[in-house]
């Protein structure tokens, strides 16, 4: 369905500028040319090819919940520097730099809403963050949200889109894996509330390897890269190119690692249904 | 025997000490050599062991002759027997299970074993566990919670293996679900890191109410060579990384993410094998201990409580 003709796939350097402002945007994977709200009013997909691009945790967050039911939660809590860590930057320094970047306090948004009526508790990684890794402040909203899934018997839906752990906390940021995990347990244990995970573009790493693929019910994005070792680790480790679509979505779903693929614009419902199968 | 470059002055001396012994006792006007060299051996290991880098400590945690999880076993526990295979598709030799006594009681025992000569170093893939060596643990973990048995677990692993089959049978689920699984188990659970404590492969056998430390084990999130690479597109700045990661045990115990640091001999277990299973035996009757007495109920809340508390934040 694409609202602007394909004749502007080919473009040349003075129109690429006009690109550039934000005008028209060329879609990477099929080469279209439409105008950028075309791809915005799509939730960032692609019209012509249905591409998923990256859409921002606080757009899923409209996306998913009902209009104005979302009250963010747990805000304020920010990383400190236990390890002094230093690399090409001071790890604060780092901090501040994406904060300033992103205007975003860290790579976590949590809060509760409804879902097609039904109060839930939501949370989503925020990937433009330091590649929405894990360290103590991620790990600590994610316990919290388990946490009060528990505490309140609602449903718990978390949307991940993380590199891993944050190399930056060193083994701090390893125990969240543990922390989070012990919270999703007692939600799904002890207040028997259903945990629907979703597995966003990409999710590896620690952020995999804990709560992601411990959904009761686990939803993909198509294309979406999940897995545990990344690609260049497992290449060098085999001495091998690995096959197209290795560790993409439907690589998982193929190996019954995840329940359903869900396109961009059937999220919302997909999980509506799979909530009203279990608890109305 | 095998030898990391700093260890090399101190292994000359002491064989040249031990020729003395053997042969040159005998012969009066050498006793003044042989003091001479055992005071310069000391001074040495002063100099040596007690300056240690963090990069040497590493090289320890890694170092060929240092006592793996079996070599622990054998010196620890008696009328030790294993659990094969995780009842899905495989036996992992990378993981071993089982049950054993300690002091008369039961308990079960989980580990990662590396292998010692080259065939069984890649039988047992270097210690990097698949899918299915997790779900054995899991499996073991289980039965022993459901017989009132302790759960003892060894981590020694340079990480989860990162291979096409383990992810094609779910490595990402098989970690995730044991870290669950630990968090749920109604008995006294005990960890030691004897080793290299590398990342989810293994935390995913750490979830307990006391986790212990070898003094030269480390416990990182990424190994150094691979936050090398990632940070400076250069796995040979490892030694760099690794002070960055404070991966030591004297860093782990700071950030409370262990409970206790257990002393090795001078210079590393591997110098005194027998002398670093007592002290590491005393330290877990000693843990052991400590949970005597609490409920199944207790024991999952108070493991709860401990990982809650892991992490560093500001405000919220
Ligand atoms: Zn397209």
């Amino acid at each position: 369905m694409p609202l602007f003709g394909k004749t502007k796939a080919d473009v040349d350097a003075s129109e690429k500028k006009t690109l550039g402002r934000g005008v028209f945007r060329k879609c990477d994977e099929c080469n279209v040319t439409l105008r950028a709200e075309d791809f915005t009013s799509n939730h960032e997909v692609c019209p012509e090819c249905g591409h998923h691009y990256r859409l921002s945790g606080e757009a899923w967050v409209e996306l998913l919940l009902d209009p104005g039911s979302f009250t963010e939660t747990d805000t304020g809590i920010l990383s400190k520097d236990p390890l002094s860590f230093v690399d090409s930057k001071r790890y604060p320094d780092r901090l501040v730099a994406s904060r300033k970047k992103t205007g975003l306090e860290d790579a976590m948004i949590v809060g509760e809403g409804t879902l097609l009526g039904r109060p839930i508790q939501l949370g989503t990684f925020l990937f433009r963050f330091m590649g929405g890794s894990m360290g103590s402040v991620v790990g600590e909203k994610i316990t919290r949200l388990f946490e009060r899934g528990y505490e309140k018997k609602q449903p718990v839906v978390l949307l991940s889109a993380s590199g891993g752990a944050r190399m930056q906390e060193g083994a701090l940021s390893l125990m969240q894996m543990a922390k989070t995990v012990g919270a999703l347990r007692k939600l799904r244990e002890e207040a028997n509330m259903p945990f629907v995970s979703v597995l966003l573009n990409p999710t590896t790493g620690g952020v995999a390897a804990s709560f992601a693929l411990l959904g009761d019910i686990n939803i993909a994005e198509p294309r979406a890269l999940i897995g545990f070792a990344g690609a260049r680790v497992i290449e060098n480790t085999i001495r091998q190119k690995l096959p197209e679509g290795f560790q993409r979505a439907e690589f998982l779903m193929e190996h019954g690692m995840v329940d359903v693929i869900a396109e961009r614009q059937r999220m919302r419902a997909t999980i509506a249904r799979f909530l009203s199968h279990l608890l109305d | 025997m095998a030898h990391l470059e700093f260890e090399k002055p101190l292994v000359e001396l002491e064989e040249r000490i031990r020729e003395l012994k053997v042969y040159g006792v005998r012969d009066a006007g050498l006793d003044g050599e042989l003091e001479r060299l055992v005071t310069q051996i000391e001074s040495l290991q002063r100099e040596v062991y007690d300056q240690l880098t963090v990069w040497q400590k590493v090289q320890l945690s890694r170092h060929p002759d240092r006592p793996y999880f079996m070599e622990y076993v054998d010196r620890i526990f008696d009328d030790v027997i294993e659990l094969h295979g995780d009842r899905a598709f495989a036996d992992d030799a990378a993981i071993v299970a089982g049950f054993a006594r300690l002091d008369g009681d039961t308990v079960a025992i989980i580990g990662h074993q590396k292998g010692r000569t080259t065939k069984e170093k890649v039988r047992r893939n270097f210690g990097m566990a698949h899918p299915e060596g997790y779900r054995k643990a899991m499996r073991v973990m289980k039965l022993a919670a459901r017989f009132g048995r302790p759960i003892l677990t060894f981590i020694d692993t340079p990480g989860a293996y990162p291979g096409v089959g383990a992810e094609e049978r779910g490595q990402s689920e098989a970690i995730g679900a044991s870290l669950a699984c630990m968090a749920g188990l109604g008995v006294p659970v005990i960890a030691c890191v004897i080793g290299e404590g590398g990342s989810g492969g293994a935390l995913a056998l750490g979830v307990a109410n006391t986790v212990l430390m070898l003094e030269f084990a480390t416990y990182s999130v990424i190994t150094p060579e691979g936050c090398a690479s990632i940070l400076w597109r250069d796995g040979a700045l490892a030694p760099r990384a690794a002070e960055q990661l404070k991966l030591l045990a004297s860093d782990a115990l700071r950030l409370g993410i262990v409970d206790g640091v257990v002393e090795e001999p001078r210079g590393g277990a591997h110098r005194d094998p027998d002398e670093a299973a007592t002290r590491l035996r005393e330290a877990l009757v000693r843990a052991l201990g400590d949970l005597k007495g609490q409920s199944p109920q207790e024991l999952i809340d108070g493991r709860y409580a401990k990982f809650r508390a892991m992490g560093v934040t500001a405000g919220g």
